[in-house]
């Protein structure tokens, strides 16, 4: 589904990724994890089509088209899908007219009628049930003066609406108490299915908990310097990151 | 002494036009009417024309673009307007008052008055003054003369035609008054000098919604007067809506007059015109008035719009509200100065004024400036402007869902005039807004 090769980017002169390889199949959960300013969510950005990152090196193949050429409207719609960090407050945009023009572009260039109001509401009401948001926030302008958990809970939410091939949660935990992260993941897993695929970036083990990945890779000054199952989360969460720090020092 | 000559030039070229109109008014150059158009020429005569360097013109140099664009000895005001065409420029399912006005004339054939004569009367200035001389000359140039801008003596001297609207006092006019006016341009170069006149009657309230619309792609000079007489416990509405061709150029006074306990709201509403300038003076001269003025502009290519407000209050206990907002795309420039005063008498005035723009190119560009002068002591005013671009972060994240960059800018400029657009009362207003801005941004 999704293959990396070699990708190296920068932000103004900064060299952040230094070569990643990485290959997703449908139906793998892949975590990504990694200490601050090790270029996690730089890798996020980068997939989705941030423009501030200029990539100098390397492909991405995404369903056998070049992921990098395609504007981020485009990867949305071939299947992209990232869960913000941070996800923006845009006052005066009403949630649900947000979601239903996303909806609909997206339908348009799979060659499908768009969905009337009736048809949308539908599933709107479908998928709030998967991540217990109350309607009362979908009236609201889209993020706005939501709490940390809301504004998490409302990118899972979308995701669920869109549907996407390829999901990549960046620090989707952060800021979560742990009944928020638990209905956050549960939606994730309800989603989960053997033709779509889920990157989950994150710098602790807790969300692993909850969404099992089948593998794990440690990021590490913008490379993947160790790959692993889940029992690597494990004894990251248990020895921290200087392990990793010095395994990688000691080979250079 | 350059720049001097030329604002002699097009002021003396006034003073020639305005004894050619002296003639054509045959008996009527002796009325008392033509006495304030008398007295407003010898002011234009020893004023002249603001040039750049006059402090209310320093950004908007509308002597030099009339010179350019206008042939002050070429002008026609002819019409060749199908009953189609002017129907073309009508709203849709329009239940209303209609006037129309063709390059400043008075078009009977296509205005239609529906509500009673004894609750609402509309005329042609011209006409007004016969029917009720005393009422228009008791408010006629009176408030003009008061905030001097010396475009509106040029409009007092050569004011003929122009809506007359009188509400009756205590009624309730459910029907919007929409006043068109159209310039047809493929005749010639128009140049005309609308008048209006609206005096709402005491508890009484009323809508009035005016359009400008062009014919054709030559320039046309349109120089505008309205005086509104907002009478105690009054309430109404007063809509903009500039419309005209990108080879237009416009100035717009609006002297507004509110007395005691009524609410008042302006709407300026700008998407088009070569260069515009409006001036909107409000003047609260009793106690507990309400205003809010709204406005928005919208502009590309070379328009230049430059708005111009002042509340005045005058006595204790008022409330202004201002709301400005702009989009400015290609090489766009636009003008906001917002004066309030708050005068010595005017105790526990509330007084709150915004100016917000969006520049979409590095080459639009925006001036704003506002100007508080405030003598009373217990008072709570608050004013603030903004100039900047579209949020990066916010176009990624609706572009990051699916929505192509166009639609993505499209629902933040909607979504940055929402807090004009929503209180817009007339649904049809709205939806023409709407539908405007809709083709525009995309």
């Amino acid at each position: 589904m999704l293959t990396i090769k070699n990708l190296h980017a920068q932000i103004e002169d900064n060299q952040i990724l230094r070569g990643i390889n990485l290959e997703v199949k449908p139906g793998e959960v892949h975590a990504i994890m990694g200490p601050n300013g090790s270029g996690k969510s730089t890798l996020a950005s980068v997939l989705a089509g941030r423009e501030d990152y200029e990539v100098t090196d390397g492909e991405v193949i995404f369903e056998g088209k070049d992921l990098l050429d395609l504007a981020p409207e485009e990867r949305a719609r071939e299947g992209v899908f990232l869960a913000f960090q941070y996800p923006v407050e845009i006052p005066g945009v009403s949630s649900t007219n947000f979601l239903k023009t996303a909806v609909n572009q997206i339908r348009e260039h799979k060659g499908l009628d768009p969905l009337d109001a009736v048809s949308f509401l539908k599933l709107i009401k479908e998928k709030m049930k998967l991540v217990e948001i109350d309607q009362s926030l979908l009236s609201r302008s889209l993020n706005e003066g939501f709490s940390g958990g809301e504004k998490k809970r409302n990118e899972i939410f979308q995701m669920a609406v869109l549907d996407p091939k390829l999901a990549i949660l960046d620090e989707t935990d952060s800021g979560l108490d742990i009944d928020a992260l638990r209905i956050v993941a549960n939606g994730v897993n309800q989603l989960k299915r053997a033709d779509n695929a889920v990157i989950v970036v994150t710098h602790y083990q807790r969300l692993l908990d909850y969404i099992i990945p089948d593998f794990v890779h440690v990021l590490y000054q913008g490379r993947i310097v160790k790959s692993g199952d889940k029992s690597l989360a494990l004894e990251l969460e248990d020895k921290g990151y200087d392990w990793i720090k010095d395994e990688v020092g000691s080979l250079v | 002494m350059k720049p001097k000559a030329v604002k002699a030039d097009i002021a003396s070229k006034l003073v020639d036009k305005f004894n050619e109109f002296e003639k054509e008014l045959n008996g009527h150059s002796k009325s008392p009417m033509h006495t304030v158009r008398k007295n407003a020429l010898e002011e234009l005569k020893s004023n002249g024309l603001p040039g750049p360097k006059d402090e209310e013109y320093k950004y908007t140099n509308l002597v030099k673009s009339i010179e350019k664009h206008i042939d002050l000895d070429n002008v026609s005001n002819d019409s060749s307007l199908s009953d189609s065409e002017v129907e073309s420029f009508l709203f849709d399912n329009e239940d209303a008052n209609i006037i129309v006005f063709i390059n400043g004339l008075y078009a009977a054939r296509h205005s239609k008055i529906i509500s009673p004569v004894s609750d609402l009367v509309v005329l042609d200035f011209e006409e007004a003054f016969m029917q009720h001389p005393e009422e228009v000359i008791a408010h006629f140039g009176n408030y003009a003369a008061k905030y001097k801008d010396p475009y509106a003596s040029v409009n007092t001297a050569f004011s003929k035609n122009g809506a007359f609207i009188k509400v009756s006092p205590g009624k309730v006019i459910e029907k919007p008054i929409m006043i068109h006016f159209i310039s047809d341009t493929r005749q010639g170069i128009p140049v005309y000098y609308p008048r209006n006149l609206f005096i709402i009657g005491e508890r009484s309230e009323v809508n009035i919604v005016e359009s400008f619309h062009t014919f054709g792609d030559q320039p046309s000079l349109v120089n505008q007067v309205t005086e509104i007489v907002v009478s105690k416990e009054a309430k109404g509405s007063y809509y903009k809506l500039q419309l005209e061709s990108d080879n237009a150029q416009r100035v717009d006074n609006t002297q507004i007059h509110q007395r005691k306990d009524s609410v008042f709201n302006t709407y300026t509403l700008t998407f088009g015109g070569a260069m515009v300038r409006n001036n909107l003076n409000i003047a609260l001269e009793d106690p507990h008035c309400e205003t809010h003025m709204y406005g928005l502009y919208l502009i590309k290519g070379n328009a230049h719009v430059d708005n111009h407000t002042v509340v005045d209050h005058i006595m204790p206990e008022s409330f202004s509200n201002e709301i400005y907002k702009g989009i400015l795309d290609d090489k766009a420039t636009g003008v906001f100065n917002g004066k309030i005063f708050v005068r010595q008498d005017a105790q526990k005035t509330n007084a709150f004024q915004s100016n917000k723009n969006i520049l979409l190119t590095d080459d639009a560009k925006m001036n704003s400036k506002p100007q508080l002068e405030i003598w009373a002591d217990d008072v709570k005013c608050s004013h603030g402007c903004t100039t900047g671009q579209l949020d990066d972060e916010q176009m990624f994240y609706l572009r990051s869902r699916g929505i192509s960059a166009e639609s993505a800018r499209a629902i933040l400029l909607h979504a940055f005039a929402a807090d004009v657009l929503e209180t817009v009362k007339f649904e049809f207003i709205r939806e023409h807004l709407d539908r405007i801005i809709h083709e525009r941004l995309h």
